[in-house]
């Protein structure tokens, strides 16, 4: 068993997952209340990533982190290295990459606030934020778990944008999902079969987890709104 | 404390909300059908609701005014609204919504004040419960104590007892009562419900399709409803269209004819000239009937009827009597009875004159400037 690779796509995971709760929040909070009547772009935008070829996403963000680019050359200024190949990178494309799985089943929970309770909160003398973070935030609670597990999982097991982004270095940027890649192309269909099973077992629990929660609802692709 | 309101908004292309008034402290009624713009007019004045045009005061202080661009947010209003589902946070124990709106207090203050205002509306044992876990009579009285807690400058209150009995209504009626006795701010109580206007009013503003109707008294309102719509609202069943035969100034009566019919009747006297189209409504209580013909009688209308039909609603019998047109009576189920009544009857419909309204057929719609 490759227990570096496991490990590393845990804390890939976790640093994604927590990245996305901390950015996706915000989003959607503002894809479900703004008015702004473009929205609807931001909303294609956030959700890109779900029906774009991974690698199209991987080589635009490996374009877009390279030492030719801006974003590339700020962070070689500050760090002394570059971002391609590097853990850093695969966090932002992870991030990316991962962030209408986070996004969705937020929006979708903060839709289904009863519009009265926020308003209510606001006739009490709360403001914006104090209303989301009492009210809006603890009714959704379902939404943000399955946004969590979701976008957790969803990093968990990638595959082509970490090659295109990450490429294959040991420690660094080797994930589980590729491991298995090249435990099956050096033949080792034993180690391979051991990685998978686990690979399989923590997703049929994570999904678990999730529409154990949203039975009522079914949030993991409902519809918007 | 006043509140003055003078506002338009436009909601849909045939609706308009379009109203000027002003309140003192108590509790005026806002009086009208669904859809006659109550809410909204709440939702304005709470700020939930921005108006097209206008201005809205709290004494001398400005909510709104198109003019100037004002427009003070919802939170810092300080107006207590309680919505018709009541808006509980579901989350939240009884104790938790009711300080939710003391955020500015100290901590120590606030759960004085919660004790205090649980106390005061009978729902202390409830503290530590959630909102599903209480009857709807208790869940009213805890989102009026959320309401009131944070002292509000107005207190709007949209339909809060329509789904309740009537002794769990009039018991919660009471204790707003003497928590505005104490206080005497402006109290803005939305219903369609006449017997809430009696119990609590000492003002009504009656609104119809975005306009106020009449205002005054319960009494001047609904006693002598001058529109039929607000009529209906009152509990006028039947509605005539009649012609004015003659008018006896003398006596403060006239005599009119009912269209399609052969039928007269004594209405009170109206400026109108003989000759004139008016409309005329009466309450199906106040009619009675005789089984045979009255003597000696001060009612001034007996009318020869015959009776088409009887059916029992409740403790209650509705009679359709064909009296040239078709009048509906209501008597109780031991008159019926004690008549011997039954269809095809020969009877005689007595009305007292003072027992007509006089009702304008359309409303007119005037600005109330």
């Amino acid at each position: 068993m490759d227990w570096s690779a496991i490990l590393l796509s845990l804390k890939l995971s976790s640093v994604v997952c927590g990245f996305l709760l901390l950015i996706g929040t915000p989003i959607a909070y503002w894809v479900t209340f703004s008015r702004w009547r473009w929205k609807f772009l931001v909303e294609s935008v956030v959700a890109l990533p779900i029906v774009l070829p991974p690698t199209v996403l991987g080589f635009y963000v490996l374009v877009g982190i390279g030492s030719q680019s801006p974003i590339g050359r700020a962070w070689a200024a500050w760090s002394g290295h570059g971002l391609a190949f590097t853990f850093e990178g695969l966090v932002i494309a992870s991030f990316l990459y991962s962030l209408p799985f986070a996004v969705q089943p937020m929006t979708v929970a903060f839709s289904q606030v009863e519009h009265q309770l926020i308003e209510a909160s606001s006739v009490l003398g709360a403001s914006r934020l104090r209303t989301f973070i009492r009210i809006i935030l603890p009714l959704s609670r379902n939404g943000v778990i399955t946004a969590t597990v979701l976008s957790f999982a969803h990093t968990m097991g990638e595959f082509g944008v970490v090659l295109m982004v990450g490429g294959n270095i040991p420690g660094v940027t080797r994930t589980v999902s590729i491991a298995i890649y090249d435990q099956v192309q050096s033949l080792d269909y034993a180690a391979a079969n051991r990685t998978a099973w686990l690979l399989l077992l923590f997703s049929f629990a994570v999904l678990s987890v999730v529409y154990g929660l949203n039975r009522k609802s079914l949030a993991v692709w409902p519809l918007q709104r | 404390m006043k509140l003055s309101v003078d506002l338009q908004k436009r909601l849909s292309a045939n609706f308009a909300l379009d109203v000027k008034f002003s309140i003192p402290a108590g509790v005026t009624i806002l009086f009208g059908a669904s859809g006659s713009g109550k809410t909204t007019l709440l939702r304005c004045v709470a700020g939930l609701l921005r108006p097209d045009s206008g201005q809205i005061k709290i004494g001398d202080q400005i909510l709104f005014d198109s003019d100037t661009r004002v427009d003070v947010p919802v939170r810092e209003r300080k107006i207590g609204f309680l919505f018709q589902n009541l808006a509980l946070f579901p989350h939240l124990s009884v104790a938790k919504n009711i300080e939710y709106g003391l955020d500015g207090c100290e901590r120590t203050p606030a759960q004085q004040l919660t004790e205090n205002i649980l106390e005061s509306f009978r729902v202390s044992a409830l503290r530590n419960h959630k909102p599903n876990e209480i009857s709807g009579g208790e869940r009213q009285r805890v989102a009026l104590a959320r309401a009131l807690v944070t002292d509000p400058r107005v207190l709007m209150l949209d339909e809060p007892l329509s789904a309740l009995d009537y002794p769990t209504q009039s018991q919660i009626i009471e204790d707003l009562r003497a928590w505005n006795a104490a206080r005497d701010i402006p109290i803005l109580y939305v219903t369609h419900s006449q017997r809430e206007v009696f119990a609590l009013g000492e003002r009504v503003i009656s609104l119809e399709n975005g306009k106020i109707l009449s205002q005054g008294t319960p009494q001047d309102v609904l006693e002598a409803p001058t529109h039929e719509s607000l009529a209906q609202l009152a509990g006028f069943e039947n509605f005539f269209d009649a012609t004015v035969v003659s008018i006896s100034n003398d006596s403060g009566t006239m005599l009119c004819r009912l269209n399609g019919a052969t039928t007269e009747v004594e209405v009170p006297l109206s400026r109108v000239e003989v000759g004139s189209k008016i409309r005329i409504a009466i309450r199906a209580g106040d009619i009675i009937i005789a089984g045979e013909f009255p003597r000696a009688l001060s009612a001034r209308n007996i009318v020869p009827a015959r009776i088409i039909s009887l059916r029992r609603e409740g403790t209650m019998v509705i009679a359709e009597i064909d009296a040239g047109r078709s009048f509906e009576v209501h008597l109780t189920p031991g008159a019926c009875e004690s008549l011997g009544l039954k269809p095809e009857q020969q009877v005689w419909l007595v009305i007292k004159t003072h027992s007509w309204r006089l009702v304008a057929a359309r409303m007119v719609s005037v600005r109330q400037r």
